[in-house]
Order: C-alpha cells, then sequence, then structure tokens
C-alpha cells in the first residue's frame, strides 16, 4: 500500500510558534510527497491534539503519521499510543525535534523556520521507509534481588516483602544496618538513629518473605528485565548460624584483640565477635584472617580454639550451641529473579589525602563518622565526647566541605554535611555546655523540611559560625593561648580577616562519595556511571529511580549523596516501580532492536564483544550469532560493526537513516 | 654519560652564595656519570622583583636562557628553585599563549635567536631521583649515614605550582633520597613553607617569623642538620639564625646544608670539594662521624 503521511506541527504555546513560522513550516510539509494532510496545532500532546491525529487516521485513511514538536524523550509514547489507538501500528510514526534541537537554540526566526523545515523534511522521507512492528511479551519472576542492607535497601525489601513477595536482601557485611546504624542522632529531629532503624533491622529478620543474605557477594548477574539469575557467593562466617544463639560468650574467650570496624576503629572487638549490638542476623562471625587458629591451621598448628572449648581452670565453658566450624567453607549460590535495587551506598571520603588537616598526624581530628561513634551511647566512649588523651574538649571546631566543593576532590556537594554538622554542634552545646563550638561553613545548605529551622535554633544555642573554609591545621603555637592546642587558621570572609582559632578537637565533615567497588559493581550490573562515579538513573528529573537496563533500579546514595528521608523516600519508589511490574505479570519487549539475516552471518563474533548488553550469543551448532530479544536495547553498535552487514537493526535501517539523511540535505 | 644543559643562576656562580650546591653538584656528578654543560652567556632569570615590573621583558629574558639551552639540546637543569620556577612559567606560557609567543620571538629573533619549546626545565632532585634513582645513588654510597637525622626542606617554589612532583603540601621525594643514603629523614611538617625568600631585605619582621618556625618545627621533630636544594632557602635559615636567636631568645644552632653536600659526604668526598665550609652555622660536629 502506498504511504499516506500526516504531517502535523506543534506550537508548543510560543516554545516552538514564538521562533519558528509553523505555518509556512505545515504549508512546506504539504509540498512534500507522499503527505496527504499537513496542518499546525497550539499543543499537539493535548487531547484535542491527539484527537486530530486519531480523527485523519480513520477519515483519510492515513497510513503513517510524523508529529513535529518536542524530543521523543517527552512525548514519543503520547503519539505512538495515539496512532495505536487509531488502529496504526506505532512504528509507523515518526517525530521530528523543533524544539530543543531548533526554536530552543536559535534566535534568527527565518533560518530557524528553514531547519525546522529540513527537520521535518527529513522525518518524512524516514517514516517511508518504516515498516510496522511487533512487540513481545515475557513472564516476570516475582522475586526481588535487593543489594546493600543499609536504610535504603531495608526500606526498599520490607515494602516488597509486605505486599507478599519474595526479596533476597544481600549484605555484604556480617550485619545489616548500613552507615545509619552507625549514627548517633538524626537530624533535625534528633531522634536516635538506632531507635528508628533497629525496628526496621528486625523485622527485616522477622519476615517470612525476606531471605538474608549477609556477609555475601554478588559475583555475577546474567539475564533480562523479568528474569535475572544472580550468582552469590556466601562468605565463610566459620559458625553455623542456625545453632549460633548470639549470646556472645565466644567474643570473652577470644584472647584476640583488634580494632572495630564499626567503632571506626576507635574502639576493639575481638577476632570471634558479633558486629554491633543490634547485629541482625544476631550471629557470631570469626575473622578468618586474624583468628589465632586460623592462622595455625594455614601453618599446620592446632592452636587456641578458646571460643570452642572454654577456659577449665576458670570455670568458663566454651561455645555450648556447637556453632563454631573452623571447616566451614565459602559457598557460591545462585538465585532466580525478576528485579533488582541497586542500594549499595557511599563510603567516607579520606581526609588523610589533604596533608594540611593533619587527620591521621594530630590525635584530635576526627572524621564525622568517628564523632558519630564517639558521641553514639553504643560506641566506645559510651557516648562520653573526651579526647584521645580521656580529657573532655574545651573547644571543638567543625570543618565543612572536607572532600566536597572542591576541585582538587569533589566538586559536587555532599548535601547533607551541613546538617550533620548542625546536629554535631547541638550534641557538643548538650553534652559539654562549656565548651565553645565552631562552625567553619562555606554557605549553609539547609534546604529540607524542617532544616532552615534547626539551623535558626542552632544560631540561637550560642554555637559560633565562622563562614569561610578552614585552610589549615596546625600544632604549632604562636601565643601562649594557643599552646597544646591544634590552631585551625581561617579566612573569616564576613569580618575580613585571617583568624587562628585554638581548639581542643576538630572534627571534619568528610564528603560522601561512591564506594571503592562501585566500577566491580557498574561492570557486572551492567549500569553507567556519572562522572562524579555514582551511578547513573535513566532521567535525572523524570525517572530519577530507574537506570538504562530495565528492571534494575538504584536507591539512596549509590545514585547520589542524600540524607536519610529522600533515601527512604527513593527506596520505596523503587520498591513501587518493582511491585508495578510484579503485579502486571509481562513485560513488553521493544520492538526496534537488532535482528541477525543468519543466512548471511559468517560467525565471526565481533558482535558478540561489541555489544554493551550481553544480549548476542554465539550458536554453536549452527555457527551464527543469536540476539537474545529481551536483552537487546536495540543501540546499533552490532550493526555497525557487523562486517557481512548480516545485522538489521529494526526500526534504524540503513534505507531508513539514508532517507532521513537525504531529507535534512533536501 | 648524561648530559644536560646547566642554568647555574647567580646563585650557583662563582661568587654566588650558593656555590657550595654547584661544587657539591658536580663533585655528585662525576659519580653519578652525569654531566652538566653550563650555557654559555646565559643571563639573569629575572627572578622576584622584575616580573612585577616589567612581565614581557622577563618572559623574554627567560625565553633567551630556554632558546640557547635548546641550541644545546637536552633538559635544562636549574638548580635554584626561583630559576627553576621563572624558566618553567615562561615554558609553559610560551605553549599556552600564542600571542606572548609571538611579542617574546619578536625579541628573540632581534639577538638572532629563535625558541621551539622543545626544551623541559628540571631540577637536580629530579634528575637524580627519576633519571638515576634511589638504588643506583644507594649502590654509590661508601659511609652509610646512618644515625643521621635530617629535615628535608624542600621550600615552596619547587613544590608548587605541581610540575608533576608527588605532592605539593606533603612531598617525599627529597626524604626517599636521604634514606638511600642512610640517614633517617625525620616527620617535617613545614617542608614546603615559605622562609621568606627576599622578603627578608623588605620584610625582615615577617621573614625572621618564618625562619624561626622551621627551625622550631625541624628541631622538634629531632632534626640534626636540615637539607634542602634552594639555594634562597639555604640561606635565609643558615645565615639568620643568629638574629632569630636574638630576637626570640632563642638557642637554634641547626646546619643548613645542600642535599648534595650531604650526598658527598655519603659517596666519601672531602669537606673542601663539597664546600662545607661556606655555611654559617657550623656541620662539622653533625657530621664528624661521616667525613
Amino acid at each position: 500500500m502506498e504511504p499516506k503521511i500526516g504531517v502535523y506541527i506543534c506550537h508548543c504555546g510560543s516554545n516552538i510558534a514564538g521562533i519558528v513560522d509553523v505555518a509556512k513550516v505545515a504549508e512546506y510539509a504539504r509540498s512534500l510527497p507522499n503527505v496527504a494532510v499537513a496542518r499546525d496545532y497550539k499543543y499537539m500532546c493535548s487531547d484535542p491534539g491527539q484527537n486530530l491525529i486519531k480523527e485523519d487516521i480513520k477519515t483519510l485513511g492515513l497510513n503513517r503519521v510524523v508529529v513535529a514538536s518536542c524530543s521523543p524523550r517527552m512525548h514519543e509514547p503520547t503519539f505512538r499510543r495515539a496512532c495505536q489507538d487509531a488502529g496504526l501500528n506505532q512504528y509507523l510514526f515518526e517525530m521530528a525535534n523543533i524544539r530543543e534541537h531548533c526554536s530552543w537554540v536559535h534566535v534568527d526566526h527565518e533560518k530557524a523556520t528553514e531547519k525546522a523545515k529540513a527537520l521535518v523534511s527529513a522525518a518524512v522521507r524516514r517514516v517511508y521507509y518504516q515498516e510496522p512492528l511487533e512487540s513481545k511479551e515475557v513472564a516476570v519472576n516475582p522475586c526481588t534481588l535487593v543489594i546493600g542492607g543499609g536504610v535504603a535497601g531495608i526500606q526498599a525489601a520490607l515494602e516488597i516483602a509486605n505486599s507478599g513477595h519474595k526479596v533476597y536482601l544481600l549484605e555484604k557485611e556480617a550485619s545489616i544496618g548500613g552507615h545509619m546504624a552507625m549514627f548517633d542522632k538524626t537530624f533535625p529531629t534528633l531522634d536516635c538513629a538506632a531507635c528508628i532503624l533497629t525496628p526496621k533491622m528486625t523485622s527485616v529478620g522477622q519476615n517470612g518473605n525476606i531471605e538474608l543474605l549477609a556477609y555475601s557477594e554478588l559475583v555475577e548477574i546474567s539475564g533480562y528485565i523479568g528474569n535475572f539469575k544472580a550468582k552469590i557467593k556466601k562468605k565463610s562466617r566459620y559458625i553455623d548460624a542456625v545453632k549460633c544463639t548470639g549470646c556472645g560468650r565466644c567474643s570473652e574467650l577470644c584472647p584476640t584483640s583488634l580494632p572495630n570496624e564499626f567503632d571506626c576503629g576507635l574502639g576493639k572487638r575481638k577476632a570471634i565477635y558479633i558486629p554491633s549490638p543490634y547485629a541482625v542476623p544476631n550471629k557470631a562471625v570469626i575473622d578468618g584472617k586474624n583468628c589465632r587458629h586460623l592462622k595455625g591451621l594455614a601453618q599446620g598448628k592446632d592452636i587456641c580454639r578458646l571460643c570452642q572449648t572454654g577456659i577449665e581452670k576458670k570455670g568458663l565453658p566454651g561455645c555450648e550451641a556447637g556453632a563454631i566450624d573452623f571447616e566451614q567453607k565459602d559457598e557460591t549460590v545462585e538465585i532466580e529473579i525478576g528485579n533488582i535495587i541497586v542500594a549499595t551506598g557511599f563510603q567516607q571520603f579520606e581526609p588523610t589525602k589533604i596533608y594540611q588537616f593533619g587527620y591521621g598526624r594530630y590525635d584530635n581530628v576526627f572524621t564525622g563518622l568517628e564523632f558519630e561513634r564517639l558521641t553514639n551511647a553504643s560506641g566506645p566512649t559510651d557516648g562520653k565526647v573526651v579526647l584521645k588523651d580521656g580529657s573532655s574538649p574545651r573547644s571543638v571546631a567543625i570543618l565543612h566541605c572536607i572532600g566536597s566543593r572542591d576541585t582538587n576532590y569533589h566538586k559536587y556537594c555532599s548535601r547533607v554535611c551541613c546538617m550533620y554538622s548542625l546536629k554535631f554542634a547541638h550534641l557538643l552545646r548538650e553534652k559539654l555546655p562549656e565548651a565553645k563550638v565552631y562552625q567553619l561553613y562555606i554557605d549553609m545548605r539547609c534546604a529540607g523540611s524542617g532544616y532552615e529551622e534547626f539551623y535558626e535554633r542552632l544560631q540561637e544555642e550560642g554555637v559560633n559560625f565562622v563562614r569561610g573554609k578552614a585552610a589549615e591545621i596546625t600544632n604549632i603555637a604562636e601565643k601562649p593561648e594557643e599552646t597544646g592546642k591544634l590552631i585551625v587558621m581561617v579566612e573569616d570572609t564576613l569580618v575580613r580577616r585571617k583568624r587562628r582559632l585554638p581548639v581542643d578537637m576538630v572534627i571534619m565533615s568528610c564528603a560522601l562519595e561512591p564506594r571503592a567497588d562501585t566500577e566491580q559493581m557498574a561492570r557486572i550490573l551492567s549500569l553507567s556511571r556519572k562522572a562524579d562515579g555514582f551511578f547513573l538513573e535513566k532521567h535525572p528529573k523524570l525517572d530519577p529511580v530507574a537506570t538504562t537496563t530495565d528492571g534494575i533500579y538504584i536507591v539512596g546514595c549509590c545514585q547520589s549523596p542524600k540524607d536519610i528521608p529522600d533515601t527512604v523516600a527513593q527506596a520505596s519508589a523503587a520498591a513501587a516501580r518493582v511491585l508495578a511490574i510484579i503485579s502486571k505479570g509481562t513485560v513488553e519487549i521493544e520492538a526496534a532492536i537488532a535482528s541477525i539475516d543468519e543466512e548471511h552471518c559468517a560467525g565471526c563474533k565481533i558482535c558478540i564483544d561489541m555489544c554493551p548488553y550481553k544480549a548476542i550469543s554465539f550458536d554453536e551448532e549452527k555457527k551464527v550469532s543469536r540476539i537474545n530479544e529481551a536483552l537487546c536495547k536495540g543501540c546499533g553498535t552490532c550493526v555497525a560493526a557487523c562486517p557481512s552487514g548480516a545485522i538489521k537493526g529494526r526500526h534504524f535501517t540503513t534505507e531508513e537513516i539514508m532517507a532521513e539523511i537525504e531529507g535534512v540535505l533536501a | 654519560m648524561k648530559q644536560y644543559s646547566y642554568y647555574p643562576g647567580c646563585a650557583l656562580s662563582a661568587e654566588g652564595f650558593g656555590r657550595a650546591f654547584d661544587w657539591s653538584t658536580k663533585a655528585v656528578n662525576k659519580l653519578l656519570d652525569i654531566e652538566f654543560k653550563e650555557i654559555k652567556d646565559w643571563n639573569c632569570c629575572g627572578s622576584v622583583p622584575y616580573d612585577t615590573l616589567h612581565e614581557l621583558a622577563s618572559f623574554c629574558i627567560c625565553a633567551r636562557n630556554l632558546a640557547l639551552a635548546e641550541k644545546m639540546g637536552g633538559d635544562v637543569v636549574a638548580p635554584c628553585s626561583s630559576c627553576y620556577v621563572f624558566l618553567s612559567r615562561t615554558n609553559t606560557y610560551l605553549k599556552q599563549y600564542p600571542v606572548l609567543k609571538s611579542q617574546v620571538d619578536e625579541a628573540l629573533a632581534a639577538g638572532g635567536l629563535e625558541y621551539h619549546g622543545n626544551v623541559k626545565v628540571r631540577k637536580v632532585l629530579d634528575v637524580y631521583v627519576n633519571d638515576v634513582g634511589y638504588d643506583a645513588i644507594a649502590a654509590k654510597v661508601k659511609k652509610s649515614l646512618s644515625g643521621l637525622k635530617v629535615a628535608c626542606y624542600y621550600g615552596c617554589q619547587e613544590v608548587r605550582p605541581i610540575f608533576g612532583h608527588d605532592h605539593p603540601e606533603y612531598p617525599k621525594y627529597m626524604d626517599k633520597l636521604v634514606n638511600a643514603l642512610g640517614a633517617e629523614s625525620v616527620p617535617f611538617p613545614m617542608k614546603s613553607r615559605c622562609c621568606g625568600g627576599s622578603l627578608i631585605i623588605s620584610e625582615e619582621a615577617a621573614s625572621l617569623d618564618l625562619i624561626k618556625k622551621l627551625l622550631d618545627s625541624a628541631i622538634s621533630n629531632g632534626a640534626d642538620c636540615m637539607v634542602t636544594g634552594c639555594p634562597l632557602c639555604q640561606l635565609n635559615v643558615d645565615a639568620y639564625q643568629t638574629m632569630v636567636n636574638s630576637k626570640y631568645k632563642t638557642n637554634y644552632h641547626l646546619p643548613v646544608l645542600f642535599f648534595t653536600q650531604l650526598m658527598g659526604v655519603a659517596f666519601g668526598f672531602e669537606e673542601k670539594d663539597l664546600g662545607l665550609k661556606t655555611s654559617i652555622v657550623p656541620a662539622e660536629k653533625v657530621l664528624a662521624k661521616y667525613i
């Protein structure tokens, strides 16, 4: 059937019509071959606009439609649906972008109109060659994998599990809880982090729909939305988790004392230990690298084992549950899931890199996370804020933007530091009313519900706000009152003077940065990363939860630094997206993908390595490449790479692209 | 034998206050199989006052030195930190700013010279550390300096702006060299701070304050002596110790040496080859064990 094309030029109010002479463009379109009708209209995306298309398809018998308006990222689905509703296959629709690519970027009316004509001409010529395509549907596995057991992962897992669907919650550490479990209070409400998080952690442990894979790591992902397979390594805890009661007796017996990671190394733990007072699962774990028995075994010696045997002389029995298993090995399991939520979180910027702040050289320079532990009732000092020598500080400086907003390290703002710095100041004023507290800030960023109010409250609490980024911390005193102090040098930009602030303690509000294993995770999950290293979302505004890989979602600080409320909201949003897919039961597979003409495929396998989505496999029997239609994104890399021209990009065929180019140049 | 063109600058010339740096460098070079060939008819680098008064002229006189060095081939070694910064800056700017380049080219042409940007400006320390290497240096040590505690003073100019050294705030490459000689390098937080430079002439009080802090930091960290690769740093910290002592009622006696002098001692050279007696605070006592 000879193509009969309808062309619709959108005014987009004055967005397009203010620069482009839309009537002229419509008139020009009418002169193009096979164009049956061309109209211009105020808002094509509105209901009357869409009805215009539908009516014309029915009354004029159009079999091709072109809309010249905004970016296809905005409204391609809208117009495709309109065509579909009127009985026209959606792939017989084409869009010309005369807004972002034309009216918004040009000022010369005449030239912009000419360019709009060229873009319309390209779309009209292209649509001539377009063919109807049919999308396929595949069934969805209702199980979900959540990677990361911080507050983001916990929230997402609970939301999905509570709807009655199975969730695998994967956590690298021996307990879930993430960074939030280490915090003391939370801003701006000052409720205790543990009090609001532990109920959620316990729910995870008790929820029959959640299978907790703690102390485990993701090894491999294969498959596609609705049908992923994950390979997971369960690291050996050397403890039979079923038998262990979490009584903690083993730790009391263990003679090996080590820095406690949960306390940022400020406190001690044993080589056999329960990760935190509110660990979920509440099971012991043996640090294989430092356990005397395991180290001895490696050298063929059978030593220690006090946790197992106890100390008879003192009447201390060993593990009565018989849970200790030095023979335990790492184990790899495979699970099948339909969707994946990535909630891998962040790591704190390492301030030793900035030599002039002396972190690691001076005893009483702490990171934010260290201070959280120091002020936490379950921390190494039972919540007493003390210096390394045990005395209370009489003056404390809190330094903002360490590693953030700094071209040498991270350009971005870490968003939470102003607020947690204020929280620190409040806790200090509360615990040490005599102490002087300084905030050294570039500018205060307190956007959020109740945040500005909290800032005002702190100003009234007698905290000294110094507008200036700290330059250096030194212990070289110039005046008697500086002796034995840490002197923070800063340019106070409000009084326009260099100042030296002698203090006992410095807290560095360090940046939140992508975890060191982000690159590895990105590779396993086929995710992209932004310039700042965090995972890339599908759209920064309209789809900050999804990724370019369908069925994989990102939540929390692995996407960008954010506070707890935002993290929880995003986690719930991801859960809702996953549940929507599960409840629908099937997913539609994009039809505009690559297809291989097996007759022409030479079996060179070049396409297999080129494919960024691992969508191409090799059929060893027929010696040809095969495209997995569910995995293919239609990027066209293989089409361009195939030396024998055996791969066709559906909806992006050579003749379609050539016609488009000719149209632009016509 | 590896060859470099050599730009001694005023400090390392025959009558310069840093001549001991020149002598000891040449002594050490022999053992390391390196030759520094002095640029014929070199001129002042224009350091400190000149570029603030006549910027273009300052670039032109530096470019003349670079053009002469280019004719000789190879990298140019400028031992003095000021010379190094001025020559490096000119070199970088001539690549970055075509207008400046054409103005400088015109000036050079008047003297029958041209410069194509093929010269790399280096420091002695850079050549030793990167071209010779720590292991090769350690292999030449005759008398290990074990037991000697050294504060490595880099000064502000050599590391700032960064010309590819390890760290602008806390460099370690001189410390590693000193360790290769068998000595211990002490922690020295002030290692890349200013000595006051030529401000000692116009702003004496400010400079003395800086020198005092350097001495205090080095000594409180247990240093027996300080070594540096900058003649101006050496001069200030060495020659003004008496003034610091009388102003601040202190009693500093910290020998300040060039790192090449220390290398020379470890390599077994005699005191006169290294010009150990040219410094004000005597180093004999500290080095007695090793000479």
